[in-house]
């Protein structure tokens, strides 16, 4: 019984070497084939098999060339035929997609914005908890949270292009910042800073010490 | 140097924008081409088919859901049109591609041997696979997809998927023992 299942279990890591080759696998798998790759020497020389297949098939397919330039001639032949469609706005996950799609790999892309969604259900749910808390009459303490796009201080911050998903991820959430609009051409966000007004002088004080981390590429008060 | 993602170039080709088309189009015409390439074997037909793939991204781009990458997504539309155009085509026109593909196996194995080293062999006999295995294998190895995304592209389950890897990869090593080389496999 245990050596069926050790010869399954032996079938199952062999049948995923291709994608380990390729890089393709999990993290869990990719480990799961390193370990056993390490203690099976026949494994390991199938492996190299697969490294070749791997090596030959790229050069195979290397060796096809590239289409015309008449190929992208034609595309935008057709599209320019085409009729002129309707601008949409980009959606929220678009939005939140191009928030992070500026910084990181896409693969990231994908986590980030999981990230600013997080964020704002976060600041959603704060706000909800808050308003229940104080007991539902209709008064609201001027730092309740609010989703009002126009009520509260605000910055304009470009981040740092070699700063990843995981640094702007603590960053909102430390500074418990949102953002609010962007990202412009530039990669400009506007970022709600605090959830009341700020004086003057206090929002250029915190957009020097927003300056003077390395998160941040650029920043400016905003109205 | 900032870089837009797949994804947020297709949001914008969603609203019409030309420039991000001329992006996405520019970051993976030549691998969709050489895809479609493998599969009809005919290089003005994969040229047609690539426009053709690129235009179904233009007209659907407001429909694309994020549930695959983008790259997966085009390969699939790829394969649709590349499929719909070997059946559209004249079986004679298939056959003369079909005899071009084909080798000229007169030498036995030992001269083929001493001829061409171990790579070239191993790329003869991958060229030599039946288009599903070539399909599998070029999905694999060269457009790096995952299982699950070959599954997706292909429209086989996960477990189909492996099992057609396996016996893609025992015909590879048949057709080299034809050609002299026996990789104790399978």
């Amino acid at each position: 019984m245990t050596s069926e299942r050790n010869a399954s279990e032996a079938d199952s890591i062999e049948a995923l070497l291709p994608w380990h080759a390729a890089g393709t696998l999990t993290r869990r798998d990719a480990e799961r084939v390193e370990a056993a790759l390490k203690r099976d020497p026949e494994l390991a020389r199938r492996f190299e098999m697969v490294r070749d297949e791997l090596g030959a098939t790229i050069q195979l397919n290397e060796t096809l060339g590239a289409p015309s330039a008449r190929a992208m001639t034609d595309l935008f032949a057709k599209i320019d035929a085409e009729p002129k469609r309707a601008a949409r706005g980009i959606g929220l996950g678009g939005r939140i997609s191009e928030f992070f799609g500026g910084f990181t790999p896409r693969a990231m892309a994908y986590a980030s914005a999981a990230a600013v969604l997080a964020i704002v259900l976060q600041a959603g749910v704060i706000g909800v908890m808050v308003s229940k808390s104080s007991g539902g009459g209709g008064y609201e303490t001027a730092s309740a949270p609010t989703t009002a796009p126009d009520v509260g201080a605000f910055t304009i911050i470009r981040f740092a292009p070699q700063a990843t998903m995981d640094d702007i991820t603590k960053f909102m959430e430390m500074n418990k910042f949102s953002v609010v609009a962007g990202p412009t051409a530039g990669g400009l966000y506007k970022v709600r800073v605090r959830q009341a007004a700020l004086a003057p002088d206090d929002l250029n004080a915190l957009v020097k010490t927003l300056q003077s981390d390395k998160v941040v590429g650029f920043a400016a008060p905003s109205r | 140097m900032q870089t837009s993602s797949d994804e947020v170039l297709i949001s914008r080709i969603a609203n019409g924008d030309r420039l991000a088309m001329q992006v996405l189009f520019a970051r993976h015409h030549v691998r969709v081409y050489r895809f479609v390439l493998r599969l009809v074997r005919n290089e003005a037909t994969a040229e047609d088919l690539i426009s053709e793939v690129f235009l179904d991204v233009w007209r659907q781009a407001a429909k694309f859901e994020g549930r695959s990458a983008v790259s997966t997504w085009m390969l699939s539309i790829a394969r649709f049109k590349a499929l719909s155009a070997l059946r559209r085509k004249p079986e004679h026109e298939l056959d003369e591609d079909m005899a071009e593909a084909i080798e000229d196996h007169s030498d036995d194995p030992e001269v083929t041997l001493a001829k061409k080293d171990k790579g070239a062999l191993l790329r003869e006999a991958l060229s030599a696979l039946s288009a599903e295995h070539r399909e599998v294998i070029d999905l694999v190895y060269y457009h790096e997809k995952s299982v699950e995304e070959v599954a997706r592209i292909v429209e086989i389950p996960e477990a189909t998927v492996k099992t057609r890897m396996f016996y893609a990869r025992k015909k590879l090593s048949e057709l080299l023992k034809e050609r002299g080389i026996d990789r104790g496999w399978p």
